[in-house]
């Protein structure tokens, strides 16, 4: 016979979360509860003396099938909203009325069958189960493995998109980025090398100037972006005296050559 | 205790899914209920297999999972397919044609 405690834990273990199928509101949440409900029926497989399709029931079902109902829920929004108008009127009472007439009828029917079970004989474990399929199904066994088969290329098939414009290589990309203006290097790492070397300063350029673009744009606009003006201040007032001859304020292109600080430094020198 | 017991069960899972068919307007969830069909149906397939003491039954659940498993693959690969092609998986689109 079967074990009475095992029967009532999967029908308490089953029924409820089958019921969010009906009432719950969000896919994820019914995906979830209908793993419980595979779990549930695999415990009831292996007590049905059939511990191998038990197993199966758990690798294939809550491991296979529910995972790739997730993967396609998260494909097409999770969180995407059921629509609730009632485009049949009437339709939600009907269709209650048509699962509860089913549910009663086939309650109502084999719940008058009275079959004696033989007695336990057959344990459903793989070597007895091998001994089936592959002797007196292994036609459809082979069968099956082409419908599989099919059904892998058919998904491959109906999934494919078609590619409408040729493919771009790497180097199409780029020429066409700096033929629209971009720059052709790099742009600056972000930071002040040896005074503030974090992410929201600006770099300086060669004169002193931050260079604005260097710091994400995300930090910028987050209004987390330090000005960088105080580490140019910090720079210019250095008691350097290969910087004597700048001037004190903003730099400028013009004083800034070279050549012209070098012959500063000579008439310096020669005084 | 008779494992008839799981049939009745089997009966009533059975009858949830085909509420589940039709009463969600969501592919995926509708297509749940269809899943839980096939297992409501393997239920009683490896009941009957273990009242009659044979092995056919559990061969035939066997059989079930198999297919349902490449019904699974094919059935995804269309609801993808629509969701790509109108952004919706909802299977009351047609109602869109009333206006």
């Amino acid at each position: 016979m079967v074990n009475e405690v095992l029967f009532w834990v999967v029908a308490v273990l089953t029924v409820p979360p089958a019921l969010s199928l009906l009432f719950a509101r969000k896919a994820a949440h019914i995906a979830m509860s209908i793993v419980l409900v595979m779990v549930g029926l695999a415990a009831a497989y292996v007590g049905l003396d059939a511990p191998f399709l038990g197993v199966v029931q758990i690798v294939v079902y809550t491991g296979a099938v529910m995972m790739m109902f997730l993967f396609v829920l998260m494909l097409v929004g999770v969180d995407r909203r059921e629509d609730l108008r009632e485009t049949i009127t009437g339709q939600r009472w009907i269709a209650l009325f048509a699962a509860g007439g089913l549910a009663l009828l086939l309650v109502s029917v084999v719940g008058r069958v009275t079959i004696e079970p033989a007695p336990r004989g057959v344990v459903g474990n793989p070597e007895e189960i091998a001994m089936v399929l592959f002797g007196e199904y292994v036609l459809v066994m082979e069968v099956l493995g082409a419908l599989l088969i099919t059904a892998a290329v058919g998904a491959l098939v109906m999934t494919h998109t078609p590619r409408l414009t040729p493919r771009r290589t790497q180097s199409e990309l780029q020429a066409a980025r700096v033929l629209a203006g971009a720059d052709p290097v790099n742009k600056p790492m972000p930071g002040v090398f040896a005074r503030h070397n974090a992410l929201d300063a600006p770099a300086l350029d060669p004169e002193g100037r931050p260079i604005e673009h260097s710091v994400s744009r995300v930090l910028e606009a987050r209004d987390q972006m330090s000005e960088g003006t105080d580490f140019r201040a910090r720079l210019e007032n250095t008691r350097n005296p290969e910087d004597y001859q700048r001037p004190s304020g903003a730099p400028s292109h013009d004083a800034d050559d070279r050549k012209g600080r070098r012959e500063g430094r000579d008439e310096e020198g020669a005084q | 205790m008779n494992p008839m017991n799981y049939v009745i069960l089997a009966s009533i899972l059975f009858a949830i899914g085909s509420a589940a068919v039709l009463l969600r307007r969501n592919a995926i969830v509708a297509f749940m209920g269809v899943e839980l069909m096939l297992n409501a149906a393997n239920l009683s397939l490896v009941a009957f297999a273990r009242i009659h003491d044979q092995l056919d039954g559990q061969v035939m659940a066997f059989f079930v999972m198999v297919v349902a498993a490449a019904e699974v693959v094919v059935g995804l690969a269309i609801i993808i397919a629509v969701f790509r092609a109108r952004q919706s998986i909802s299977l009351d689109e047609p109602a869109e044609l009333k206006g």
